[in-house]
């Protein structure tokens, strides 16, 4: 009799309760939104049915553009801005953040501990740190202490808090890291004698950055942009809490509709962003292979 | 080329001193303001010094339940922890060989980090709201009596919540093993396996020790990002809310430093959690000389 526990399972196996997690609560979920977006719905219930009237509720007169822009198009520019906003921002910091521990701190400790000094804040409250920025930019806040009292406004400025300035801010505080790991993975990669021939042969320290290190940091630079792409592209949080709930967003739009239980909207207007998402993600990653840069 | 001596050292020290300033710069006002005195407002100046706002905290002073929001979160957060070290390490462990749909789960893993937070609770809120009606139509067409008496909802914190939070911690944890698991190395369980060594065996007497550090990292993630976490969870939780939910709540309604002293708390929880987790990895490391 052939013994059973004979058979060797595949370690393969091990990965199986992990798997089923995103079965269950990602694939699932996500075929779901999309079949329902395609349901009616009333008050109290959703109705199986196969129509597009959600999708072409969301692009109501969005396509004859005699009253000016549709509130939908309104909205997903305005998106758009935030990302593009935050992506130059959390690109420049975090490139500089990265390049300044890769190559200006020597010992491997001080690297660590000043790369731990960075995380931190990511495993804190993203509320908490939102709200943090109240007693610096609000109507008596810090700033516009300043500003009042060097002279340089002779009223308190209101576009500091609940603005879209705030947004922008919060967003970069919040998310920098995201394109400080990656982009400090790939310098930390990056072969010294690569630069130091470069440095030998006479090329001075703006050729290396933009001929050598930029070029290899590519991938880094792809991944991290990703992230702060797509965490911008879905918030509805942090442009409700900095923007006073008065912008609208992408994010917003599907959290409101739920709030109505509007669920099939809710459904049409996710797969239309997911879809932005996986078309913004395709681009950039028609640059790079990720699995290689773990 | 990067010599200590030259102006563009000095430029990225104080440029990188000004970004630590810019993180941590608003989180230290707000702990400065939650210690004001009973008068003290969301603003500077600050008007005197005391406890008081953490007193009225403690008793719960006009703000929501906060006590059992804290406790909820904090449960929650050992749970998601615990599942994100088991099923991550396992999965890790698996991935150390190719095997059926490990590219279609690598993807997954990315794809869940990216994928707009908003979509995924909304997708998970549809499954569980089809869930209820799907239990509400069997029980009542077979005449299930406590399903017809009793039954409200499989949303919940444990059920629904749980899931989508998993979908957040879950590929920190893979990716860290990843990370781990490229730079192992291998000879150490190959000597165990020619002394004769399971593979069980193997694998807690060599492999683990030597992966603890990492653990300790996963660990760490699991735990504060669900701690924190509010965007997946937002449409999840059913009844109970989580502590970072009041707290979004009470962004909009509270205009007195007890949101500033809830803020301190929460930041201290989080802190100490760090510190706890830095340490013993420190330990480990220390103890095994690697």
């Amino acid at each position: 009799m052939p013994n059973l526990f004979k058979i060797k399972p595949s370690v393969g196996l091990l990965s199986l309760p992990y798997s089923l997690v995103f079965i269950f609560f990602f694939f699932i979920p996500l075929v779901l939104t999309f079949i329902i977006s395609f349901w009616d719905y009333n008050e109290y219930s959703i109705i199986p049915d196969l129509i597009l009237e959600n999708y072409k509720y969301i692009f109501e007169n969005c396509f004859s553009f005699e009253n000016g822009m549709c509130v939908t198009f309104k909205t997903y520019l305005s998106t758009f801005m935030f990302c593009l906003l935050t992506w130059f921002f959390t690109l420049i910091i975090g490139f500089f953040v990265a390049y300044f521990l890769a190559f200006y701190v020597n010992s491997l400790t001080w690297q660590i501990a000043l790369f731990l000094l960075c995380t931190i804040p990511f495993w804190t409250s993203n509320v908490i740190r939102m709200i943090s920025w109240i007693p610096l930019l609000g109507r008596n806040g810090l700033v516009n202490d300043f500003f009042l009292s060097t002279g340089l406004t002779s009223a308190p400025q209101e576009w500091l808090l609940y603005s879209g300035f705030s947004v922008v801010l919060a967003f970069v505080h919040l998310y920098t890291l995201f394109m400080i790991v990656p982009i400090f993975n790939s310098m930390m990669r990056i072969d010294k004698s690569i630069i130091e021939a470069a440095y030998d042969s006479g090329a001075n320290g703006f050729q290396i950055l933009w001929n050598i290190i930029i070029p290899l940091c590519k991938p880094g630079i792809v991944i991290g942009s990703i992230f702060v792409i797509t965490v911008v592209m879905g918030d509805f949080i942090t442009i409700g809490i900095m923007g006073g709930q008065q912008i609208p967003s992408i994010g917003k739009i599907i959290y409101v509709e739920m709030s109505y239980l509007q669920l099939p909207a809710a459904a049409a207007n996710a797969v239309i962003l997911l879809l932005l998402t996986l078309l913004i993600i395709w681009i950039m990653t028609k640059m790079i292979d990720i699995r290689k840069e773990l | 080329m990067f010599s200590k001596k030259n102006n563009t050292y000095y430029i990225c020290v104080f440029f990188f001193s000004l970004f630590v300033l810019f993180l941590y710069g608003p989180t230290f006002t707000i702990i400065l303001l939650s210690f004001q005195g009973p008068d003290g407002g969301l603003t500077f100046p600050l008007n005197g010094i005391s406890t008081y706002w953490f007193e009225e905290l403690w008793r719960g002073g006009s703000v929501v339940d906060i006590g059992s929001a804290f406790k909820r979160s904090i449960i929650l957060g050992i749970i998601v922890m615990i599942l994100t070290v088991v099923l991550s390490v396992a999965a890790g462990l698996a991935f150390r060989k190719k095997f059926w749909g490990s590219n279609v789960l690598f993807f997954t893993t990315v794809a869940s980090l990216i994928v707009p937070s908003i979509v995924l609770s909304l997708g998970v809120a549809l499954q569980f709201r089809l869930i209820d009606d799907l239990t509400k139509w069997i029980g009542s067409s077979l005449e299930i009596s406590w399903v017809n008496d009793s039954f409200q909802t499989s949303l919940g914190m444990y059920s629904s919540g749980l899931g989508a939070q998993l979908t957040w911690t879950l590929p920190f944890g893979l990716l860290i093993m990843f990370a781990v698991f490229n730079r192992f190395d291998k000879s150490y369980e190959e000597a165990a396996r020619d002394l004769g060594a399971t593979p069980w065996k193997t694998f807690k007497e060599i492999v683990l020790p030597l992966i603890a550090p990492s653990i300790i990292g996963i660990a760490l993630f699991g735990f504060t990002l669900s701690y924190d976490e509010l965007a997946r969870s937002s449409q999840v939780m059913g009844s109970g809310n989580t502590l970072p939910l009041e707290l979004r709540g009470l962004t909009t309604t509270v205009t007195t430093p007890i949101i500033y002293a809830l803020g301190t708390v929460t930041t201290f929880v989080s802190f100490t959690v760090i510190a706890i987790s830095v340490g013993f990895y420190l330990f480990l490391k220390r103890k095994k000389g690697i």
